[in-house]
């Protein structure tokens, strides 16, 4: 679900330090550089990278703006493979049948079979195409705010991972206590005091 | 600033105590504008959705989910009255006209099925630009809000007289059910 969908989920990041030089070049490049590979590893279990939103399977920045007003917005592009379990079940079972043929034997070792399982997971892997996700990602930078349209945990981790790779900035992911830390104008004793705060008991006579 | 990970597991009873606040001020019709200090009319509803949490003793925990559009929300006030919490809860926010529906998670703040106001632009080429500015207004002009009322509510809570006050109006309002 991206920004411009319907229904949204969101998850958000404060965005620690500063990018020297011209802003708008280096996301530029960072996006560039780390954008997903336009031709699709025959190997590779996942690749992940930035695209242009306008553009999400043709990663080409030069063509697609990724500015809009003030705000940064470009997209995380994970491309999965994922082979059913139940597709390497069956090509084992033909395997195993043919190297029994060929050998003669009723029986194939743990090591025999562990090797055909990962022949066979080489063979599927190559043939299996990906799967892309697409995930927006709005970036007001002058605000250090920044909103990534998922909640999946792989997909956040795959941006903060990419995020700080690609414009060395680090993503803080926004939570109760980080809201504290980066969005509020508490003085540090009342920062301290918010930090010995416990859990609130509501019930006149607790429950045990 | 603490280890992320600690920090996270550490007070992400906060963000619960704040969900169940949130409940307590719709419950008792308190004025959100004035709270945010807002020149908007700021209203907030419970939407289809509420989930609580209880400790039990063993370390165990019970889990109350309460859902649908017309759904009675007598089992969380029981709950609350048990020493349930509240963890997750949908809400209806409205900003003067502009009606925004979501739900939020009280130890991440992710929110889920965030609905924004209607935009009367298409998704045509050059109108894209526009569409994006105004959904990127919309979904920061919600999340504007609710962490202007978390730090509200945390103001109020690192306050001297919170438990005379604040607290004792929660555990009042749950001593009415």
């Amino acid at each position: 679900m991206g920004l411009i969908s319907s229904t949204h989920s969101v998850s958000r990041y404060h965005i620690d330090g500063k990018i020297e030089g011209s802003i708008t070049e280096e996301v530029r490049n960072g996006l560039i550089k780390h954008s997903i590979p336009k031709i699709e590893s025959d190997y590779d279990e996942i690749s992940a990278g930035w695209t242009p939103v306008e553009s999400p399977y043709n990663p080409d920045f030069d063509k697609f703006s990724f500015l809009f007003g003030t705000y940064f917005l470009f997209s995380l592009r994970i491309d999965k493979k994922s082979i059913p379990a139940k597709l390497i079940q069956k090509y084992m079972a033909i395997e195993i049948e043919k190297k029994k043929e060929k050998s003669g034997r009723d029986f194939l070792s743990k090591q025999e079979k562990s090797e055909i399982k990962e022949l066979v997971i080489d063979i599927l892997m190559h043939k299996i195409p990906a799967i892309p996700n697409v995930y927006d990602i709005l970036w007001n930078y002058e605000e250090k705010n920044l909103y990534l349209y998922t909640t999946q945990k792989a997909a956040n981790e795959f941006f903060e991972t990419i995020f700080l790779k690609s414009f060395n900035l680090k993503p803080i992911r926004l939570f109760p206590y980080t809201i504290v830390e980066t969005k509020s104008k508490f003085s540090n004793p009342q920062k301290d005091r918010i930090q010995t705060l416990v859990p609130l008991k509501y019930s006149r006579k607790p429950h045990a | 600033m603490l280890d992320i990970a600690t920090a996270y597991n550490k007070y992400k009873f906060l963000g619960n105590d704040y969900l169940t606040w949130i409940w307590f001020l719709i419950e008792t019709d308190q004025n959100i504008s004035s709270l945010l200090n807002s020149k908007d009319v700021v209203t907030l509803e419970v939407g289809n959705s509420i989930v609580l949490e209880n400790k039990l003793g063993d370390k165990s925990k019970e889990k109350i989910t309460i859902k649908g559009d017309q759904a009675g929300l007598e089992e969380g006030t029981t709950a609350l009255k048990k020493g349930a919490y509240v963890t997750q809860i949908n809400l209806i926010f409205k900003i003067n006209e502009d009606e925004y529906r979501f739900t939020i998670k009280g130890e991440s703040f992710n929110i889920t099925g965030l609905k924004t106001p209607k935009t009367d632009l298409s998704h045509k080429e050059d109108e894209i630009e526009g569409l994006v500015l105004e959904k990127a207004f919309f979904c920061l002009n919600i999340f504007k809000v609710i962490d202007t009322l978390f730090l509200k509510y945390l103001e109020q809570r690192a306050d001297d007289d919170w438990n005379v006050k604040g607290l004792q109006n929660i555990r009042d309002w749950i001593g009415s059910f």
